[in-house]
């Protein structure tokens, strides 16, 4: 409405506060009568309503539960604002000290950027083949596909970071055990969409390919891939946009990137330095979720073009 | 099943090929484009991130001996056995790590509620369709921005320093993250919901929270929930490494037992926290399905 108008809610919020107060009381006088005319409207329903109260007291009882076993306090919290408001007070200006650390940021960010480009495309170039043995309409035998998805289950239930420090001891410190960290864990999170797409597809498409007596290559390359390729693509530009921001984190573990640079900054109280980073790094996110955007939705346009 | 088609003869075969050749050519050439644009950026990377396909494999068994070891006791009377062969010697320490868990669970869900609420809150003021002003929209729409690009456990490292160790920063690094990841999704929601409604209400004189509460948060509060329950499963996850930066949780003994080595202790809380995970994921979705459901019957 604002949109389309051109008036804003505050104005019409406003007119309406006008009309509200000359002709509210009239119309709230009748309000007795009406209650005892629609008892049914005013009175709602006892149980839904004892549900509505139910279900808010037990979430705030188990959030003042949650509270406790954290030690949550306002004495804590209010002493840890006062520190924080000084801390952002020394952040500013952000700046990054010297030139030989500006150099040394940026370079953390191309690794960043790096190890997400490269751990989400290895992850999704893994994924595809067990996207299919994990698909129901693919493979025949049930326990098998089942199997595979509980294997990807378990990838995925085990967070990047944990990950990273495993692949730390396979190849040491630095950027590459973070594209293989976020490979891994991508590769969980990737086999079970590819899965869920490749169980989506119609089945049309793959009947045409068989009545044409194409093989099973064919069947795949020509009935399956057209129909999943656009939506494969979608999801993993969606988790490259992602992995740039968890690429960041990814350095605090030591496995490489920009997170190395910023949580040293943090850990020596360079409180400028670090603001210069936290800045870059929404730079960076921000650059790159515009230009995936515009990836995906020239893959997704060209998908509604043709159905 | 032999299916056997005649080829069709060349004079009708050409001309099928041609038009073939024309529709695909122009995006063939489209395609290799992009293909050796994305070519280029992964050699860029690869050389920025010291991509070594050689120490990878020279050193490969070192990942697959690295769960052989997770899989065996480390020191005590039992070294070298398979874990599984003790469980009550391999879970020794189930009391402390169980209470660890507690703390995790307790960190996802405090963060998890606090952030949808202010999600909740913000969203009004970021969606397009009931922004009090473009001035307000814009900074909701910027401070959940903000919110959700920070990744949480960089806010959890700066609030172990203002906040002190333990699981209050990672409380509030989950529900500051959580805010900015649900309010834009929340945002995304209440923009689709029927105006009708709204305008049912305004001209009836409604005030904006009455608007809000009458008109709008009955179609919506189902799907708010439901990405409220998916986010807690992601908050699970991620207050397991909380530890990692010392804001609480099992991440604390996590970190300490695979820095120093304690396989038998690293497998133990692995299998703890990925079967917390799965039944959470299990439970969510079970709750998710019985609202959907109802709300389909509705």
């Amino acid at each position: 409405m604002s949109t389309t108008s051109g008036t804003s809610m505050d104005e019409i919020l406003s007119t309406t506060k006008k009309v509200r107060a000359s002709l509210g009381p009239a119309a709230l006088a009748n309000r007795r009568a009406l209650e005892k005319a629609h008892p049914e409207i005013f009175a709602g329903s006892p149980l839904r309503r004892a549900t509505t109260i139910g279900v808010i007291v037990l979430l705030a009882a188990l959030l003042v539960a949650a509270f406790v076993v954290t030690d949550v306090s306002f004495g804590r919290i209010g002493s840890g604002l006062v520190q924080l408001v000084h801390f952002v007070g020394l952040m500013i200006p952000p700046s990054p000290g010297t030139w030989e650390r500006a150099e040394l940021f940026l370079t953390g960010l191309g690794e960043t950027l790096a190890i997400a480009l490269l751990g989400t495309a290895a992850a999704a170039l893994l994924a595809f083949p067990f996207g299919f043995l994990a698909a129901r309409n693919v493979v025949p035998i049930r326990l098998f596909q089942l199997l595979t998805r509980r294997f990807l289950d378990t990838v995925r239930g085990v967070d990047t970071l944990i990950w990273a420090l495993i692949w730390i001891n396979v190849v040491g410190l630095g950027p590459f055990a973070g594209v293989l960290a976020i490979m891994t864990s991508d590769f969980g999170a990737f086999g079970k969409l590819f899965s869920e797409a490749i169980e989506a597809v119609d089945r049309r498409p793959i009947e045409g390919v068989i009545s044409t007596g194409g093989s099973a290559p064919a069947r795949l390359r020509f009935g399956i891939l057209p129909q999943i390729l656009p939506v494969i693509a979608g999801q993993v530009l969606y988790y490259f946009e992602s992995n740039t921001r968890s690429a960041t984190i990814i350095g605090i573990v030591g496995a490489g990137g920009i997170g190395l640079h910023l949580a040293e900054a943090i850990r020596t109280l360079e409180w400028q330095q670090v603001s210069f980073l936290i800045l870059t790094i929404l730079i960076a996110v921000s650059v790159i979720d515009q230009i995936s955007a515009r990836i995906r939705f020239a893959i997704i346009g060209e998908r509604r073009l043709e159905t | 099943m032999p299916t056997q088609l005649p080829r069709l003869s060349e004079d009708r075969l050409r001309p099928l090929l041609a038009a073939h050749a024309a529709a695909t050519s122009a995006r063939a050439g489209k395609t290799a484009l992009g293909l050796a644009l994305f070519g280029l950026a992964v050699a860029a990377a690869s050389w920025s991130a010291g991509v070594d396909p050689v120490k990878l494999f020279a050193h490969i068994d070192r990942f697959g001996s690295y769960f052989v070891r997770l899989a065996h006791f480390d020191s005590g009377d039992y070294t070298g056995q398979i874990v599984l062969s003790h469980p009550g010697e391999w879970m020794w320490g189930l009391k402390r790590w169980l209470r660890l868990l507690v703390e995790t669970l307790a960190i996802a869900y405090a963060g998890t509620l606090v952030g949808a609420l202010g999600g909740f809150v913000f969203s009004f003021f970021a969606a397009r369709n009931l922004a009090r002003s473009p001035a307000t929209r814009w900074l909701a729409v910027r401070f959940l921005e903000f919110c959700r690009t920070v990744p949480d456990l960089v806010f959890a490292l700066i609030f172990v320093y203002a906040f002190g160790l333990g699981a209050l920063p990672g409380v509030l690094a989950v529900a500051i993250h959580t805010q900015g990841a649900l309010g834009k999704l929340f945002t995304e929601v209440v923009e689709n919901a029927d105006m009708r409604p709204v305008e049912g209400l305004v001209a009836s004189g409604g005030s904006w929270v009455e608007t809000i509460r009458f008109a709008v948060l009955p179609q919506i509060l189902s799907n708010f929930v439901s990405y409220t329950l998916l986010r807690f499963e992601v908050n699970v996850r991620g207050a397991a490494v909380m530890g990692f930066v010392g804001a609480g949780g099992i991440g604390v003994d996590l970190m300490e037992a695979i820095r120093k080595f304690y396989y038998a202790d690293v497998s133990a809380m692995l299998v703890l926290i990925i079967a917390t995970v799965m039944l959470i994921d299990w439970l969510t979705e079970a709750l998710r399905h019985r609202l959907i459901g109802r709300e389909a019957t509705r």
